[in-house]
């Protein structure tokens, strides 16, 4: 505690430099995974090769991807940029399938009233069958942002700051309660977000409130 | 980096990967590999052999329920590399502790993976076997453990995959394994050295996880009959 204490801007400047990785990762595997995920549902047979190939994305250990990204896309092993990227890819293998599995839980019978009554293509996506995948997408969205904001911190091995550079700085230095306040401080914001992305779906899924 | 350097990088990696003077002898890239699996079957075995009976237990009797919950949600929120620090700072630096680290990260997966297998059962099956007058030891070593084997095989999935990939950062605390060279090339910025590493870790895991995969098609595909139609 006295660690803490004495220590208290460091770590919140460790807390913002986390979520400035962690938020714009979480959202973009969000926002691209609708496209993907929604191919995934509307056709079959790139169902197989979409699933397959997150759950080999999602086989590849952090630390290497962050260090053989930069080979690929031209950003350097210390930029930010790379870690979001890395971590959209983890987000994404998860989310992906969440989208396809959340679009097929909808009902065929409420798609098909929806489609009698004019509603086609795109606007029967947006309106009708996004609207009611909306509990299974926050559940996947939920997923994903427990398991980046643990992943975050790996990146921090590599002199990126975030809240794992507590861990680094900690074992460096001999510090255990500098480590203990990171894994801490790492769970508790995990679990903060996680309380607000709830909070964000009680606000725009009204329907789903009655049940909880 | 513009693409020319990139691609000048990757064969770079590879001549590293290639070069015979980084393949032999007692720090090269077989022995590292061969740390890198031992590691991983040491962990991976050590918490199983916790995991799987605790996971029976609860899946059979039903009680400690609330453990698996927890014991999911913990294993995606913990920071891998909080864990292999703290544990590492609190035994000293040598390779036990990074294994216990790595045995800590791999339990909670197994025993999901053991009690989800139990759990899947229907009811009726597991009457059906008592009815048959099988004793409760009887039903869950005929019955229970082979029905539950899919499953099973799935969370020593993930378990095996977390270790592998967490087994790059043991040498971050003084270990030996793949991460050695990719530790050594960040700490005398060469480039092409890390690079190698890492691909050997991601054609590591990638080999793992294809092997996982054919390995749950094979078990599927002899699954019995009783449930197949689930």
């Amino acid at each position: 505690m006295t660690w803490l204490v004495n220590n208290w801007s460091t770590v919140l400047q460790a807390l913002w430099s986390h979520l400035a990785l962690a938020i714009p990762a979480i959202a973009l595997s969000f926002v691209l995974s609708l496209p993907v995920g929604w191919l995934a549902y509307r056709y079959r047979w790139s169902r197989f090769v979409l699933v397959t190939g997150s759950s080999l994305i999602y086989a590849i250990p952090s630390l290497p991807l962050l260090i053989v990204l930069p080979a690929l896309i031209g950003t350097t092993v210390r930029s930010p940029v790379n870690v979001v990227v890395a971590l959209t890819g983890y987000g994404m293998a998860l989310m992906v399938r969440s989208t396809a599995d959340a679009l097929d839980s909808v009902n065929r019978d409420t798609v098909i009233s929806a489609t009698a009554l004019g509603y086609s293509g795109i606007r029967r996506l947006i309106a009708v069958e996004l609207p009611l995948a909306g509990p299974g997408l926050l559940a996947g969205l939920r997923v994903v942002s427990v398991s980046t904001m643990a992943l975050v911190t790996v990146s921090a091995v590599l002199g990126i700051p975030s809240l794992g550079t507590l861990f680094t700085d900690g074992f460096q230095r001999g510090i255990v309660a500098e480590i203990v306040t990171g894994i801490v401080s790492t769970a508790a914001l995990a679990v903060l977000v996680d309380r607000a992305l709830v909070a964000i779906g009680w606000l725009l899924l009204p329907w789903t409130r009655a049940r909880t | 980096m513009d693409a020319g350097t990139n691609v000048n990088y990757l064969a770079q990696a590879f001549a590293w990967i290639a070069d015979p003077a980084h393949q032999g002898g007692p720090g090269g890239i077989w022995a590292r590999l061969g740390e890198h699996l031992l590691y991983t079957l040491i962990a991976t075995t050590a918490a199983a052999a916790i995991a799987i009976p605790l996971g029976y237990w609860i899946g059979h009797t039903g009680r400690g329920r609330g453990l698996i919950v927890g014991a999911t949600g913990v294993a995606r929120a913990l920071p891998t590399l909080g864990v292999l620090t703290l544990i590492a700072l609190l035994a000293g630096v040598g390779v036990g502790a990074p294994l216990a680290a790595l045995a800590v990260l791999a339990l909670p997966s197994i025993l999901a993976g053991a009690y989800a297998g139990l759990d899947a059962i229907p009811a009726s099956t597991i009457d059906a076997a008592r009815a048959l007058g099988m004793s409760e030891w009887q039903v869950l070593t005929r019955v229970e453990i082979p029905l539950g084997l899919p499953q099973l095989i799935g969370g020593l999935r993930s378990a095996t995959l977390q270790v592998v990939a967490t087994a790059t950062l043991v040498a971050y605390v003084g270990g030996g394994g793949l991460g050695r060279y990719l530790f050594l090339g960040l700490k005398t910025q060469d480039y092409p050295q890390m690079l190698a590493a890492s691909l050997l870790a991601v054609g590591l895991a990638i080999t793992g996880e294809v092997c996982f995969g054919v390995l749950s098609w094979l078990i599927g595909r002899r699954r019995p009959l009783a449930l197949s139609n689930e």
